[in-house]
């Protein structure tokens, strides 16, 4: 099973029939293995505050819903993170591509990597960072705490987690 | 007609139907004029009322009636093309426009001077737009709510507010009493 299966699979034995994602290249592979899925409805969001919105109606609605983006978009959303998501109780389990860690090509997304981990200490968001591919073991685990605390929850994948993906 | 004006109006036929109410005055509004299990009330989150109205219409299958303020709509653009790709039939917008700000103290919108929300609702591929007066506003959720097609309604009103409390419930009190809702309308 490649990672991206491996992902979508835990994402499906959680219950999560509803997902929304904004792209980045290194979720490339994980977000085409969501469309294909027969399991999950995946809505493309043009931005991440727009897709916790959806993703707040349809956990309303009676579906477990997720987020798949990128890092920088941490700063798009805190408010909606703050004042919807952790204020109404909602759990949501983001699926963040850690851009701007040790093997980035491109120099600008260092600038948000280094606020990254921080701004979610700040908004008390439990953080996991996938780092190593053995890593997406623990993913299971962290889905059904999202649900069961209904909180947010952020698994940080860098680059060296999707070497070989 | 303002905005609560509009709101009266549309009592007798939303008050039994899912409703997500928009930031500020509408949600405070309709809270005064008819508190119901069945009203999700935002307490935050400029916006993002039209995008947890099309969430909550894809996930189940009661009728869902997002209210939006043309200042919302503004903020959250993203979310007509996104509504216009994912078509719900059980989802009515009633995007409220009275040309500005209401909440903040009526500063104008875009949307009261060269910006139609209807032309833009279309450009965006939104396929039932309708732009109404306040007057014939009730007539046309009605109609949406008879027909089993996906529906934006544009309403032209006044730009104007009345004293209004504050919504003091909890929101996760909100949520949960709303979620019980959906889901005995599912079961």
């Amino acid at each position: 099973m490649s990672i991206n299966q491996k992902i979508v699979s835990d994402f499906i034995k959680n219950k999560i029939e509803f997902v929304t994602t904004v792209p980045c290249k290194q979720l490339a592979g994980v977000i085409d293995e969501i469309e294909a899925s027969k399991e999950i409805f995946h809505i493309p969001s043009n931005k991440e505050d727009e897709g916790m919105g959806l993703c707040a109606g349809a956990y309303m609605g009676g579906k477990r819903s997720a987020i798949i983006m990128q890092n920088t978009a941490i700063g798009v959303t805190i408010n909606t993170l703050v004042t919807l998501i952790q204020y109404y109780n909602i759990p949501l389990p983001m699926l963040i591509s850690y851009r701007g860690e040790i093997g980035e090509p491109v120099a600008c997304q260092v600038e948000m990597a280094v606020h990254t981990k921080a701004l979610l200490n700040q908004l008390n968001i439990p953080t996991y960072h996938f780092h190593k591919q053995s890593d997406a073991d623990e993913l299971d685990a962290i889905l059904n705490h999202s649900f069961m605390a209904k909180k947010p929850v952020a698994i940080l994948t860098d680059a060296s987690f999707w070497q070989g993906a | 007609m303002i905005r609560s004006d509009v709101l009266k109006t549309l009592i007798p036929m939303i008050s039994d139907q899912l409703v997500v109410s928009n930031i500020g005055l509408p949600s405070q509004e309709l809270h005064l004029l008819d508190d119901q299990p069945t009203n999700f009330y935002m307490l935050g989150t400029m916006g993002l009322s039209s995008s947890i109205g099309l969430g909550l219409a894809l996930a189940q299958k009661a009728k869902v009636i997002a209210i939006d303020g043309d200042g919302s709509v503004l903020t959250n653009f993203g979310t007509l093309p996104t509504i216009a790709n994912n078509p719900a039939d059980n989802f009515i917008l009633l995007i409220i426009d009275n040309g500005s700000y209401g909440s903040t103290g009526d500063q104008p919108t875009y949307a009261g001077m060269k910006t139609s929300l209807a032309k833009v609702a279309e450009a965006c591929g939104c396929d039932n737009v309708v732009e109404c007066s306040a007057e014939d506003t009730a007539a046309a959720v009605q109609a949406a709510l008879d027909g089993d097609k996906m529906t934006i309604i544009v309403c032209k009103c006044e730009s104007g507010n009345i004293k209004v409390p504050v919504i003091d419930m909890d929101a996760p009190v909100i949520r949960h009493r709303f979620m019980a809702e959906v889901s005995r309308r599912n079961a």
